[in-house]
């Protein structure tokens, strides 16, 4: 029994390091680390992309000290919730769902959300009637699209990352379609190849790199934003913290004004896709 | 009162999740019938006179029991992608294609070197005695096997079973991480929608003991049964 | 598609050094899991072997929960509602306001020291009953307080009856340490999940993994067997 009582004793320590109380002056934000260009690891394990840049200039300009951490998409609002961290940045779109739990800042990038299929798959050679589609109002001619594609689509297998506006679109308006949900992006994309699935719907600015990577990839159908599929992408917070959220949004602000922040987005994704 | 919604909304969690159940059920019953007969053929391989067979059969066991069958499920799963090219050069590609294909196949492979142990331990268990007698009556050796040897090993390994079925109940759990919507699945999406993930899976975790005490009762009355034999 | 085996390179280039750096966190986590159970698992058998009906019903209800649930669900539980516990204990019970910081590798060790506990709740309550009875008489009979008898007669025979089936929950332990990749913690699993997605090599990836897994088993066994070899010291085979 002793020697168990002494490692009943070593634990001890243990936990109550774990419970310490973190700094209140430093404000941690969660990221994804699983959809480049936004956020991803190199090959050394950092953390690296477009939101972990625009964290550090946001942080210095609101002259906060921020710590980036990762956190798998499935638990980030939870997390959030439960106090694990004080922001989101993880290419999270504003929604009338999202808002119900949290609160976010101005928008910093406005992601369209597409189909992407493989050369030779559904969909390769489907023209979109429309250049772009914003679900807020979709007026007769956008909707006939939505409903073509949704028949090219009946029957088949989309893939989508879970717990996305992306799934929640698809599940509104692609009802005779199989939907079939993926922890990460990168693991539907695999699929995609792989064949177990017909088309895959995700955003152009997860899309921009993986077509080097995996080339025989196309996009079809209009890129679409807005409704269900949300009003920008912005950090995340608490709703009650007004105040950190004021601070973000006005550096935001002074990111545009300046041209800093489409600066910043056509380094990563190729194109301005900044919010205005 | 706080409390008597949290209730409220896991009971009725849990009649949404239910819908999860036959899916489970399915995924764990046709594993563990196939990975039986699979585990009669590697009980058999690992007692056997040939040490080549007792070697493959060892290994193969050893594989499967040591590494975790999540590993297990995505090696097969997204593994076969990287294959895709082989794989339909073989005709195998339209099997591997389908999630719960893959699914059952690792479960089936899991459960199939757990309970080879099992049954080969049963098997060893049967007195020597009783095969010697069983021989010097003329008894071929597939009768010895079926009619002496396999029926006593099965008693034997019961207890034990009963623990490998509730354990393949659980693990049909995994199955969630690679798109099946089993009661794990099902658990996931909603917990996703509401934002209320501590009682959603508290509900699915009810779901879950619900079925293994059915399984843990129903092996407790077979017991039994053979007991008064 | 064909494997290359470059990627599992050491240093900036390949993955080889993620994937280690993967094993010592998965090794790490299972030992502090395993520790943190097998305590809390003692603690759950004396309750079972006690006299007081409501400790063993408490018991009991405990191991029930514990191993009738997947342990995917309980990860998902505790990670989702430990926090909000937490917070709430610090802010309620000791005072402290503001948030509570979990780091995930606590979290991941408490997930599986749960599940370990209720595993080696059993085997150690079989081991305790295993400790032949004669013995405990004489103990009795010579006098020895029940203190005493616990210390020097039940626990060292109780010790080594338990070391094969706590060898059993500890090859469990490792397995279950790939599902805290669920919540985020870097060990062996999501390691190779990253490398495989970065690099398209799926089988390459969950390949290393599974030998990795292999390599730990095999060495933990060699372990386990020669705490075996030495606990039985002196014994008579068969006793």
């Amino acid at each position: 029994m002793r020697s168990r009582l002494k490692r009943l004793i070593l634990a001890v320590p243990f936990v109550v390091a774990g419970l310490a109380p973190a700094q209140a002056e430093v404000v941690r934000i969660a990221t994804e680390g699983a959809y480049a260009p936004y956020n991803f690891k190199d090959s050394s394990g950092k953390l690296v992309g477009f939101e972990i840049d625009l964290a550090a200039e946001l942080c210095k300009r609101a002259a906060l000290t921020c710590e980036v951490q990762e956190q798998a998409w499935d638990g980030i609002v939870p997390g959030l919730l439960a106090n694990k961290f004080d922001a989101i940045m993880a290419a999270m779109n504003i929604t009338d769902k999202r808002e119900a739990v949290i609160a976010f800042s101005r928008p910093y990038v406005k992601t369209p959300i597409r189909f992407v299929t493989t050369k030779t798959g559904v969909g390769a050679a489907h023209t979109a009637s429309l250049p772009a589609i914003t679900l807020e109002e979709v007026d007769p001619a956008e909707a006939a699209e939505i409903k073509g594609l949704a028949k090219l689509l009946s029957g088949k297998t989309i893939g989508v990352q879970a717990s996305t506006s992306h799934e929640w679109f698809v599940k509104e308006y692609m009802k005779d379609s199989t939907i079939k949900s993926y922890d990460t992006m990168d693991n539907m994309i695999l699929d995609l190849v792989a064949g177990r699935i017909d088309v895959g719907y995700t955003s152009t600015t997860f899309l921009a790199p993986i077509h080097k990577k995996t080339p025989g990839l196309v996009e079809f159908g209009p890129p679409m934003t807005g409704g269900l599929l949300g009003r920008g992408v912005a950090v995340g917070t608490r709703k009650e913290s007004t105040e950190l959220r004021e601070k973000f949004s006005t550096a935001i602000g002074a990111m545009i004004a300046d041209g800093s922040l489409s600066a910043l987005a056509t380094k990563w994704f190729g194109f301005d896709i900044s919010a205005k | 009162m706080g409390g008597l919604d949290h209730l409220g909304f896991i009971l009725d969690t849990v009649f949404h999740l239910s819908a999860g159940i036959p899916r489970t059920l399915v995924l764990a019953a046709v594993s563990l019938a196939i990975g039986f007969v699979l585990a009669v053929g590697v009980a058999v391989a690992l007692l056997a006179s040939n040490p080549a067979a007792r070697k493959l059969a060892a290994g193969y066991v050893y594989v499967f029991r040591s590494s975790p069958l999540l590993v297990q499920i995505f090696l097969i799963y997204y593994g076969s992608g990287q294959f895709r090219g082989a794989l339909e050069v073989l005709g195998l590609w339209h099997f591997f294609r389908e999630a719960w294909f893959c699914a059952i196949l690792a479960l089936t492979l899991n459960t199939g070197a757990y309970t080879s142990v099992l049954i080969a331990g049963g098997l060893r268990s049967v007195p020597w005695g009783q095969i010697e007698a069983a021989q010097a009556v003329g008894m071929s050796r597939y009768r010895v096997f079926a009619s002496i040897a396999f029926p006593q090993a099965l008693r034997h390994a019961l207890p034990a079973y009963s623990n490998e079925v509730v354990l393949m109940i659980k693990a049909t759990a995994l199955a969630s991480t690679i798109t099946l919507l089993e009661i794990t699945g099902l658990a996931k999406q909603l917990s996703a929608e509401t934002y209320r993930p501590f009682e959603v899976f508290a509900a699915a975790g009810i779901i879950y003991i619900a079925l293994n005490g059915v399984v843990a009762g129903g092996f407790g009355l077979v017991e039994r049964a053979l007991q008064r034999r | 598609m064909r494997m290359e085996l470059g990627v599992l390179a050491w240093g900036d280039g390949g993955w080889g050094d993620e994937l280690a750096r993967g094993a010592m966190v998965t090794i790490a986590i299972a030992s502090a899991a395993y520790l943190v159970g097998s305590v809390l698992g003692v603690l759950l058998a004396a309750m079972k072997l006690s006299g007081s009906v409501a400790l063993r019903w408490l018991a009991t209800a405990y191991t029930t929960t514990l191993r009738g649930m997947p342990e995917m669900l309980v990860i998902y539980i505790v990670f989702f509602g430990g926090g909000a516990l937490a917070t709430w204990i610090a802010a309620n019970i000791l005072g402290i306001r503001g948030h509570v910081d979990l780091p995930s590798f606590a979290v991941g060790v408490v997930c599986i020291a749960l599940s370990v506990a209720a595993y080696a709740c059993e085997v150690i309550r079989g081991a305790v009953l295993a400790v032949p009875r004669g013995q405990i008489e004489a103990a009795q009979a010579v006098g020895m307080t029940s203190l005493q008898r616990n210390r020097l007669v039940v626990a060292p025979q109780a010790f080594r009856l338990a070391l094969p089936g706590m060898t059993n929950v500890w090859q469990f332990t490792v397995k279950d340490t790939a599902l805290v990749s669920i919540i985020g913690v870097t060990e062996v699993m999501r390691s190779a999940s990253i490398g495989s997605n970065a690099t398209k090599q799926p089988f390459t990836f969950y390949l290393a993994a599974l030998v990795i897994f292999i390599v730990i088993a095999y060495l933990s066994q060699r372990l386990f067997t020669r705490l075996q070899k030495s606990a039985d010291r002196g014994v008579r085979w068969g006793a």
